[in-house]
């Protein structure tokens, strides 16, 4: 059981939540909303695999653009009906999970996060070239939100809360899946593989069953990227996007169920700020990169928390090197 | 049969380009363990710095040196300053790579701005070799034998000098060489200058050939990724085999299957996984 109080502020949390719609005018501000539930879902799949699998994956991208493109082809430009479109989209995009999840872990560590950059940079040059089918550079669009049970989601309100439903169903999958037997194992993985296969353990298995799991969830964020934009271009499968979304793990703190939900939050938001005034957002992710590795390398918020209890010359409650952090993870 | 001969040179030009690029990643890789996402970043830097000095009234020659004296100092900056204060953290290195490439990417698009920069062919290698009637330009031949020099000359450093032993040492086995009393620091600076200097010089090379233009460095990383994950992790003759490789499958994927090339790229991948992860010429799973 909960306590209490983290019981309260969770409900204070999703009652927040629910009455966003309310307490934010602006469709503007709905639809950047939107946007950081669709990216939280994403940075949540993409958690499975670093945070609680200790595989850093620079191609997560690809099951997002992936998913984005074949359900605006198929629904768009096939003749697909949306339910089919979708299924078809998230079920394909699961099995290219198969088969990059059977390539990347061919190998660990640093080759994995290679193999896995290899192949997202290859899907974005298959969308930029293969522009009879993709459109190219131009990207592919038409596609019309749909209907479902009469819910009209080009109303800004009712999307947040379509997709919010997913993010919803997406948390409690992910933790049941973390708190599984599954799940347990694959932290063992994560912090000693040896000893893992020394019991007995399919580390592989485990590892693969994690990746497939993890791309299942990038691709319905892909789903719903789909549906948000309408639209979907060569930049959604590049390495920044992956990029963006590892950002979003690192900063709320990698190995916590929370924390790239806050991590997309803090990105989404910051993205949408810096891009009204500046067009050089590429510099700032890079120097974020940059800044987080060398001056907090146990993710952004665990990193502010020590600096401010720093600032305020507190012993800090709980070791930071306790926290699983990206920088130090296991690298082999 | 003309149109296999064109493109097999087409490939043999473009892999050579590759290895170029790809050597010194491979070599960085293999010893500092530092996967260099930067790598793709300082091919496309040094091609700009060349071009910018080509339109200064550079020799193009001169604009090799340049570019690649640029680029050297600036990895060696960032190895210096930066990287070794991650020593022994290799996801923390990826990252700040990672980083520093998409800085100097965006810097690019805001120097050069977003419009491709054609690179003017040096005079004297300008036109076209013609052998009964067969037409190929020399300054591809020229880059080709470029590429098989400097594979020589790696080559015999890393086979036959001192350095080239101390090099293959840390490679192996980096604790013992350092308890052996190679200055493997150093050894790493020296790496790392090479192997930046070698990608921002390719970047001018590949300049008359490519043309430079923004998203240069996206196309050219994920295939040297492509290369090493191919030829094994710090192996000079892995680079070499890997690089002309998938410049033959590239060019005559670019050729046959214009829509495909990019998808072709997986094949190799996919066989060199499945049935050799270590790479065809690696000795350890990368």
């Amino acid at each position: 059981m909960r306590v209490p109080s983290s019981m309260i502020s969770w409900l204070v949390a999703v009652a927040a939540l629910l009455a966003l719609p309310w307490l934010v005018t602006s469709d503007y501000y709905v639809n950047i909303a939107s946007q950081i539930v669709i990216a939280a879902i994403l940075a949540l799949s993409l958690n499975l695999l670093i945070g609680f699998g200790g595989m850093t994956s620079l191609g997560h991208a690809a099951y997002l653009g992936v998913a984005a493109y074949l359900s605006i082809y198929l629904t768009a430009h096939a003749g697909f009906g949306h339910l089919a479109g979708a299924l078809i989209a998230i079920g394909a995009t699961t099995v290219l999970a198969m088969l990059f999840g059977f390539l990347a872990l061919r190998a660990s560590g640093l080759g994995f996060l290679m193999i896995t950059l290899a192949l997202g940079q290859i899907l974005w040059g298959v969308a930029y070239r293969w522009a009879s089918l993709t459109g190219g550079d131009n990207g592919l669009g038409g596609l019309k939100r749909p209907h479902p049970f009469g819910l009209n989601l080009m109303d800004p309100a009712i999307f947040y809360y379509f997709v919010l439903a997913f993010l919803g169903i997406a948390l409690w999958c992910i933790a049941r899946f973390v708190q599984s037997g599954l799940g347990q194992s694959l932290q063992g993985t994560r912090d000693q593989p040896r000893r893992m296969r020394a019991l007995g353990y399919e580390v592989w298995l485990i590892q693969w069953l994690s990746f497939v799991f993890a791309g299942f969830w990038g691709a319905v964020a892909g789903l719903l990227y789909a549906y948000y934009h309408q639209f979907v271009s060569p930049q959604t499968l590049h390495l920044t996007t992956s990029a963006e979304a590892l950002l979003m793990v690192i900063a709320g703190g990698t190995g916590t169920l929370l924390g790239p939900v806050v991590g997309a939050a803090l990105v989404v938001i910051l993205k949408n700020i810096v891009s009204a005034y500046i067009t050089r957002w590429l510099i700032l992710l890079g120097v974020i990169f940059v800044a987080i590795v060398l001056f907090m390398p146990e993710g952004l918020v665990p990193g502010l928390t020590r600096w401010v209890r720093a600032l305020r010359n507190r012993p800090p409650a709980d070791k930071p090197a306790d926290a699983p952090s990206v920088a130090k993870g296991p690298a082999r | 049969m003309n149109f296999w001969i064109i493109q097999g040179l087409n490939g043999l030009a473009f892999g050579s380009l590759l290895f170029i690029l790809a050597s010194g990643f491979s070599l960085i890789f293999g010893l500092m363990r530092i996967v260099n996402l930067s790598h793709g970043a300082y091919f496309m830097l040094g091609a700009y710095v060349g071009v910018s000095a080509i339109e200064a009234g550079v020799n193009f020659w001169i604009a090799i040196l340049i570019g690649g004296g640029a680029i050297c100092i600036l990895g060696t900056l960032i190895e210096r300053f930066i990287l070794r204060r991650l020593n022994g953290q290799p996801l923390a290195q990826v990252l700040v790579t990672l980083g520093i490439a998409f800085i100097i990417a965006d810097t690019c698009v805001w120097i050069w701005t977003g419009d491709p920069r054609p690179v003017p062919m040096p005079r004297e290698l300008a036109g076209a070799l013609r052998v009964s009637n067969l037409a190929f330009p020399i300054y591809r031949l020229f880059v080709i034998g470029v590429a098989f020099a400097l594979a020589a000359a790696l080559w015999l450093l890393l086979e036959r000098s001192r350095l080239g032993a101390m090099i293959r040492a840390g490679v192996d086995d980096l604790p013992m060489a350092r308890a052996m009393g190679i200055r493997t620091s150093l050894l790493f600076s020296a790496v790392f200058c090479l192997g930046s200097a070698l990608a921002g010089a390719g970047g001018v090379l590949a300049g008359p050939i490519l043309s430079v233009y923004p998203g240069l460095d996206s196309d050219m990383l994920p295939l040297a990724l492509v290369v090493v994950i191919l030829g094994g992790v710090g192996s000079l003759v892995g680079a070499f085999v890997g690089s002309l490789l998938i410049g033959f499958i590239y060019s005559y994927g670019q050729a046959l299957f214009p829509d495909l090339a990019y998808v072709i790229l997986f094949l190799p991948m996919v066989l060199v996984l499945t049935l050799r992860p270590t790479g065809l010429f690696g000795r350890q799973a990368i």
